[in-house]
């Protein structure tokens, strides 16, 4: 075929040799090569997303025009509303935030699906990955990348509506809780990515969680408006976790560990109470997944 | 030799579609071998058994003397795997591919730029390493899977129908190369439902159908064990089935032909195993016309794998194919291998 090299030197390039992947280098580095599929395969998202950069876009512009459309909407709201000299586009930012995140990992099993019924994940599946949650981390990795990309266009845009700027730590705090309700959000759409018979399935769950999720939390509204059972259903909402500590980051200059940034029906939950409901959302999700994955990987 | 795969009493069922009921073959090292048989056989399912794509219902399945369902990470690192659609990325270029690919098998970091480059070179895919893959014709794809197949120089290659809807000269370009591959040592297992490629490249072969082996051996072995000639007769282009049968009757009787057989697909012809080297044509031809049969077309030839095929199941692979093809569910079959 190829008249250029010897024919001595294809037969090498050819011939068959059981050390040079990892088995020669048997278990000892699992961890490095669960690292170099992970980052892989999270090159192949970002190279794609390089060459296909709408979604991105789309990304960013949705919760910029929830943004303009939702402030004006409730523009002429009585002052003082939703709570101390909180304009309704400031109330707002910490919700798009959570629901920009929420939705972009909502999606993330899409591309997914497309690899299962384009036939790209059985080369993933017949190659020795060290652990098939390599796919669920670069996924993971490549959606907490965009949702960060969001976050500072929400931020950016609010302090220019006049929402002001949280401190760095309230920044770090908001990249925290972002990761976290991420994380479990991706790892549940990479599930059903698995489950389900084909992205038509998956679509039309994506359909029916996104926006009612968004509406049963405190994102448009705080709990206070709401009807008791729909109070009920937000306190249970994840979203709403992840929301409100965003929202008194916001609205109060100082906040500590031990602030009370949501008051449930039943309790109020101080930050660290609500990021540990987000790490328990996290595990739970991991979880119930691992048996989906396992089978579907077997 | 050692064996480099080993089948034994492999059962897959999707549903109640028993997709393979009983298959067992062994593939020697170094030897090209080749799994035959029409159109859902169930040489995909074995495959992707083999593969660990799929986990079987029974039976056995050894590469390289380790348990691929016991152990199938260290079975995966020593197959390479083309699969009949390949479905690169078409965003990525060939390289990116092949580079991701790579990483998958993780070649350490320093080697994989170089072995990358080899198989590019090997494969002839300079022109078009940098190029996006969409934007590939089949031969280039499917010469690109071949390299990716064989990034981690792996002890089996498999291969999936490798060269269904290539052109000509695709098709003796991957033949070349499994060639090539076998004399570098690799052992390379194919699955075909063309005669042809099978007979010209296969050093074994177990022809399949409705997931079972019909038998297994040298293709030149599975030849002769039918032994005679073979003659294909029409007395009319569509036969009634009362004129084959009488036929049948009168060609059984002459001393020359050992045995007859009605092939109701193709119109009721007749196809015949004759002792070579007697003037058989022009007897049969006689024979016929004493009672006043016409002959529509009579023909005589050394068997073929598919007269092979003809003797286990009554017809050729292609009528198996034209049958099969009216009542399968392709759409079905696939989401059943998405699972």
């Amino acid at each position: 075929m190829s008249q250029s090299i010897s024919s001595n030197k294809i037969k090498s390039i050819l011939a068959p040799n059981s050390t040079i992947g990892s088995s020669s280098k048997e278990s000892s580095n699992s961890l490095g090569d669960f690292l170099q599929e992970t980052s892989a395969l999270t090159q192949r998202l970002f190279i794609q997303l390089q060459r296909r950069p709408s979604s991105l876009v789309a990304g960013v512009i949705q919760p910029f025009m929830w943004l303009i459309l939702f402030g004006a909407l409730f523009s002429k709201a009585p002052a003082n509303l939703f709570g101390n000299d909180m304009s309704y586009a400031t109330f707002l930012a910490p919700g798009l935030i959570v629901f920009a995140a929420f939705s972009g990992a909502l999606n993330a099993g899409l591309p997914v699906m497309f690899d299962r019924e384009f036939g790209f994940l059985n080369r993933l599946l017949v190659a020795p990955l060290s652990s098939r949650y390599s796919i669920v981390a670069a996924s993971t990795v490549y959606i907490i990348a965009i949702s960060f990309i969001q976050t500072a266009v929400i931020v950016l845009a609010s302090a220019i509506l006049g929402a002001g700027l949280p401190g760095l730590a309230g920044i770090g705090a908001i990249a925290l809780i972002v990761f976290l309700i991420v994380l479990g959000v991706t790892a549940l759409s990479l599930g059903l990515a698995f489950a389900l018979p084909g992205h038509i399935e998956l679509l039309a769950v994506i359909f029916v969680t996104n926006l009612p999720l968004l509406f049963a939390s405190t994102a448009l509204a705080p709990l206070n408006f709401m009807a008791g059972w729909l109070q009920v259903i937000a306190s249970l909402n994840p979203l709403t976790y992840a929301i409100e500590p965003i929202r008194y980051i916001y609205s109060h200059g100082t906040w500590a560990i031990d602030s009370i940034v949501l008051n449930t029906p039943w309790f109020g939950f101080s930050f660290g109470a609500v990021i540990l409901v987000l790490l328990g959302f996290d595990a739970l999700v991991l979880l119930l997944i691992q048996p989906l994955l396992r089978r579907r990987f077997a | 030799m050692a064996s480099a795969v080993l089948i034994k009493n492999l059962q897959k069922s999707y549903g109640e579609v028993q997709a393979v009921k009983d298959i067992s073959f062994t593939v020697r090292s170094g030897e090209i071998f080749g799994l035959l048989g029409p159109n859902g056989a169930g040489k995909t399912t074995t495959i992707r058994c083999l593969c660990t794509l799929a986990k079987p219902d029974g039976g056995k399945i050894e590469v390289g003397g380790i348990d691929a369902i016991a152990s199938p990470k260290a079975v995966r690192q020593r197959l390479g795997y083309v699969a009949q659609e390949v479905a690169p990325d078409k965003v990525l270029t060939g390289r990116e591919l092949l580079k991701l690919q790579a990483a998958l098998y993780h070649l350490p970091k320093k080697v994989i730029g170089d072995r990358v480059g080899q198989l590019i070179e090997v494969l002839g895919l300079q022109e078009y390493a940098d190029m996006k893959t969409g934007s590939y014709s089949g031969g280039i794809r499917k010469r690109l899977d071949l390299a990716a197949g064989l990034l981690h120089q792996p002890e089996v290659l498999v291969l999936d129908e490798p060269t269904v809807g290539l052109d000509i000269e695709s098709r003796m370009v991957v033949w070349e190369f499994l060639q090539e591959l076998r004399s570098a040592g690799t052992t390379v297992l194919i699955t075909s439902h063309y005669l042809e490629e099978i007979d010209a490249l296969a050093d074994r072969l177990a022809i399949i159908d409705k997931g079972v082996v019909i038998d297994e051996g040298k293709p030149s072995e599975l030849k002769d064990k039918l032994g005679g000639d073979r003659v294909t007769l029409r007395i009319r282009e569509f036969t009634p089935d009362e004129e084959a049968d009488k036929a049948k009757h009168i060609l059984e009787s002459l001393s020359f032909v050992e045995e007859v057989i009605i092939n109701a697909v193709q119109g009721n012809s007749l196809n015949l195993i004759v002792k070579p080297g007697q003037n058989s044509l022009s007897q049969i031809e006689q024979s016929l016309s004493e009672v006043n049969l016409p002959t529509f077309s009579l023909a005589q030839s050394r068997p073929s794998l598919d007269d092979v095929y003809l003797a286990a199941t009554g017809q050729t692979i292609m009528d198996a194919e034209l049958a099969a093809a009216s009542t399968r569910d392709l759409k079905k079959e696939k989401k059943q291998q998405m699972k």
